[in-house]
């Protein structure tokens, strides 16, 4: 059976010698997808094409089998939640729920119910302004799935709340996903949030691909030094002490919880430079004799400042050099 | 619609704006290739004087009106006293009267036979009339009043865009107030400041009424044009018309240049400091007083306006105030069809003139800041150009261009009605082409994309939600065009018809049949129709 959403060897030409793809990717019905990378990686873009606000200069979007690359975004029933919402600011809550609704007999009824899903019941007379940013943001979702579109697509979802609403927005926002069963792409920079949120992610660098996976894969198993490093903390490691910690080694990555301190004389030498406590536990950078830094994650009485210490590492891993 | 046809769109926009307002002027300046005429302009020395006369007018205008503008802002901005909000606004009210209105009312109110003439001859007993108000000083006067406004206002939007913490700042480096105002509050001032006096020099050389009532024998270069032209020595009216156009664009540049860094613009946000009420009662009472006054001597020249139209035709004789007051102008006014010809004349040239201006700037925006078509710089330049350069040149430029037949550019339209509205278009341009400009550079894309995204085809989105979203730029830009046609003079003095006589024409032939009753009710008409625009204009 062939994935819901395809997408196959998209690419975009920018004019300044930027080129966004070719993308490949597959994604299933109902499926949450992150597209995760730092600024400039070519993830909003992606999210452009795919909801049509930008051409393709190759490559083809597939949705149900059906061929959408060159379709306007006016009839692609892709619903669209902006960075900053788009909120309509002279049409009241009801009024921009509604927008998409035009020619349904029961476009009231079909509004307010998509209120009740994002939690505004009856809020329909308020002007967007008076609206706080998490129901903004929850009005421009309940705009956006109002139409039923067959896929979802977020900008920043989350970016323009406050750090403590955001957590708590998160966990929502997917059982409402969920609830509802669309297939959503979302574009973060933010990796907490992509792997909360997503099934999937999608990690970009440079206009390409860098892997797709669960959040366990891209953490577990990167593709790359660039994933390695960019999903979670990461200590790199090259030559003689990439092979004191793993032999036959050039490069490895470890993670700071997957080194311990071991007794004297076996693994990685090197001194305790700082210690910063975070409760739980501490990380201690260390610095080798040839004046390599790493972190390590350890109990917080583990070692001392100015100590003598020996790390080994419990996994590495082996990933290529970055280029290909 | 495809990238190719908006690129053909932005084309056909350019070449048509280009036919509009660079055509005319490219058509003078060729016929201004005449040695003979070139000889004379430069070996009269009435030309030269004229030409002078029209930059130290402008020169000194922009002195006056920044004089009588800037402390006024400071005043309104930086304290409180009683009455502040109402006498706020009052002192933008010189800016309903159109030139000529204003100009009209200057003369009954300080004329050899107006009200403060009439008052101070029978005070004093007087055999003749004290004054007459006429050459370069009464040009000045009526310079200084209805233009001093533009430093009023742009001043106090600077001074509302000044964050309190920089003057916080200045202080706690250890500035007194005038070392702050001088050289923290002035320097982020200026781009406001320079704004105005742009302003007010382009809006002071274009000067027709002023010089065209009060002038006298002092001749300057607007008023120059249009004599030469009625002479009908029309090669040295053309080259008179482009030396004005140049010493508008060399005034244009050499103001330009000083405005500034943008930074300075981009720097002013925040809060403004508090109004600070003035505590010492004498002051207190003193600023208030000296307020109401300054609004009551800007309200005279409406009053005496309102007042003489309430004059019948030869009641009023060498009383000090006029004996009889009744309708009966208004009532001839509205009831004679010749008389009620030029009002709707005036009312449908600058309907038609504003509508296509704005359906032109829609366009124009959206090509410009939407689809960046390839044209975009030479569109905006286009649409800015009537602005650089005074009415009376675009009026000669039009006069000159449309009175030949050569298909395909030039027709003749001169003594038809479409030459009117169109001059009247060209002179809307700028007014609608910035403000549309400016919404379109505001509007979030987003708000589009997300109608598109919700299945809203180009149409609808224009319709429910781009267009509401312009709605109070285009609001503000057609007001100000409407009320600048409806007002205008040298372009219809140059180009009337009778049977397209304006309300300006009309006004003129009033009172040269000094049939200043009538004259002045029109003038009150043509002042409230432009209050209720404006005043719809500004609505947010």
């Amino acid at each position: 059976m062939s994935a819901f959403l395809q997408v196959q060897a998209i690419k975009k030409q920018w004019a300044h010698a930027v080129t966004v793809g070719p993308i490949t990717l597959d994604i299933a019905r109902g499926e949450i997808v992150a597209l995760l990378g730092p600024s400039g990686s070519g993830k909003t873009t992606m999210l452009r094409l795919l909801a049509g606000f930008e051409t393709p200069d190759g490559g083809r979007i597939v949705v149900e089998s059906e061929d959408v690359t060159s379709m306007p975004p006016a009839r692609r029933r892709f619903g669209m939640v902006f960075q900053h919402y788009a909120l309509f600011p002279h049409l009241d809550v009801g009024q921009n729920v509604a927008f998409g609704l035009r020619g349904h007999a029961d476009a009231g009824a079909k509004a307010a119910e998509a209120l009740r899903l994002v939690d505004l019941a009856g809020f329909e007379r308020r002007k967007v302004q008076e609206l706080s940013g998490g129901q903004q943001q929850r009005v421009a979702l309940a705009r956006a799935l109002a139409p039923e579109p067959r896929v979802l697509l977020l900008d920043e979802p989350l970016s323009n709340l406050d750090p403590a609403l955001r957590e708590r927005t998160r966990r929502e926002l997917r059982q409402l996903i969920k609830r509802v069963g669309i297939t959503t792409v979302f574009v973060t920079h933010e990796q907490e949030e992509a792997f909360e949120l997503g099934d999937r992610v999608a990690v970009l660098n440079a206009g390409h691909l860098e892997q797709a996976g669960a959040p366990e894969d891209l953490y577990e198993r990167p593709a790359s030094l660039f994933v390695a490093t960019f999903v979670g903390r990461a200590n790199v490691f090259r030559g003689a002490a990439a092979r004191a910690l793993a032999a036959g080694a050039d490069l490895v990555v470890v993670r700071p919880e997957r080194l311990r301190f071991a007794a004297a004389g076996g693994g990685l030498p090197g001194v305790v430079r700082e210690r910063r406590y975070t409760g739980a536990a501490a990380f201690f950078l260390v610095e080798t004799d040839g004046g390599e830094r790493f972190e390590v994650l350890a109990e917080p009485d583990a070692a001392h400042v100015g100590d003598r210490v020996f790390v080994e590492a419990e996994r590495v891993i082996r990933v290529a050099e970055n280029g290909r | 619609m495809t990238r190719r046809t908006a690129q053909l769109a932005g084309a056909g926009l350019a070449l048509l704006l280009a036919w509009l307002v660079l055509f005319p002027i490219l058509v003078v300046a060729r016929d201004a290739a005449d040695g003979t005429a070139v000889r004379a302009f430069f070996g009269r020395a009435g030309e030269w004087a004229a030409l002078w006369a029209s930059v130290w007018i402008s020169l000194a205008s922009v002195a006056l009106a920044a004089a009588i503008g800037v402390p006024l802002a400071f005043l309104f901005e930086w304290f409180d006293f009683p009455g502040r909000k109402t006498l706020g606004a009052l002192v933008a009210l010189p800016v309903v009267l159109p030139p000529l209105v204003g100009v009209i009312a200057f003369l009954f109110l300080y004329g050899e036979s107006g009200f403060i003439a009439r008052a101070v001859q029978a005070l004093f007993g007087m055999p003749e009339a004290p004054w007459r108000l006429q050459g370069p000083a009464a040009i000045l006067l009526v310079h200084a009043y209805s233009m001093y406004v533009y430093f009023y206002l742009f001043t106090r939007a600077g001074l509302a865009k000044l964050d309190v913490s920089m003057l916080e700042a200045a202080q706690a480096l250890g500035a007194d107030r005038w070392t702050t105002i001088w050289r923290v509050v002035l320097p982020l001032v200026r781009p406001s400041l320079v704004g105005a006096a742009i302003l007010t020099f382009m809006t002071s050389l274009g000067s027709f009424s002023a010089p065209y009532i009060f002038g006298g024998g002092f001749r300057v270069m607007t008023t120059q044009i249009v004599a030469t032209k009625l002479n009908g020595d029309l090669p040295l009216a053309m080259v008179e018309t482009l030396a004005l156009a140049l010493v508008a664009v060399a005034g244009l540049l050499l103001l330009r240049r000083t405005e500034g860094d943008d930074i300075l613009v981009a720097l002013g946000k925040g809060i403004a400091p508090r109004p600070r009420p003035i505590r010492r009662p004498a002051i207190r009472a003193l600023a208030t007083a000296a307020g109401w006054g300054f609004a009551v001597l800007l309200l005279l020249p409406h009053l005496t306006l309102a007042l003489v139209s309430l004059v019948p035709y030869g009641a009023w004789t060498t009383e000090i105030l006029p004996p009889v007051l009744n309708l009966e102008n208004y009532r001839r006014l509205f009831s004679e069809a010749e008389r009620l010809r030029p009002l709707l004349n005036s009312l449908w040239m600058a309907g038609v003139s504003t509508a296509a201006a704005v359906v032109l700037a829609l366009a124009a925006g959206w090509l410009v800041v939407r689809r960046r078509v390839a044209l975009r710089q030479a569109i905006e330049a286009l649409l800015a150009l009537p602005w650089a350069l005074p009415g009376t040149v675009f009026a000669i430029a039009l006069a000159m261009t449309f009175s030949v037949h050569a298909p395909p550019l030039r027709w003749v339209l001169v003594g038809t009605a479409a030459i009117l509205p169109l001059a009247y278009l060209v002179r809307a341009l700028p007014l609608t082409g910035r403000a549309l400009l400016a919404g379109y550079r505001q509007l979030d894309p987003a708000l589009e994309e997300a109608a598109a995204s919700l299945g809203a085809g180009q149409w609808r989105t224009l319709a429910r939600v781009t267009l509401p979203q312009l709605r109070p730029g285009l609001a503000a830009g057609a007001s100000l065009a409407f009320v600048a046609a409806l007002g205008d003079i040298v372009a219809s003095i140059v180009l009337y018809t009778y049977e397209t006589r304006p309300i300006s024409i009309e006004i003129l032939s009033s009172l040269r049949l000094s049939e200043t009753g009538v004259a002045a009710a029109f003038g009150v008409v043509l002042m409230v129709v432009s209050a209720v625009v404006l005043g719809i204009g500004a609505r947010r």
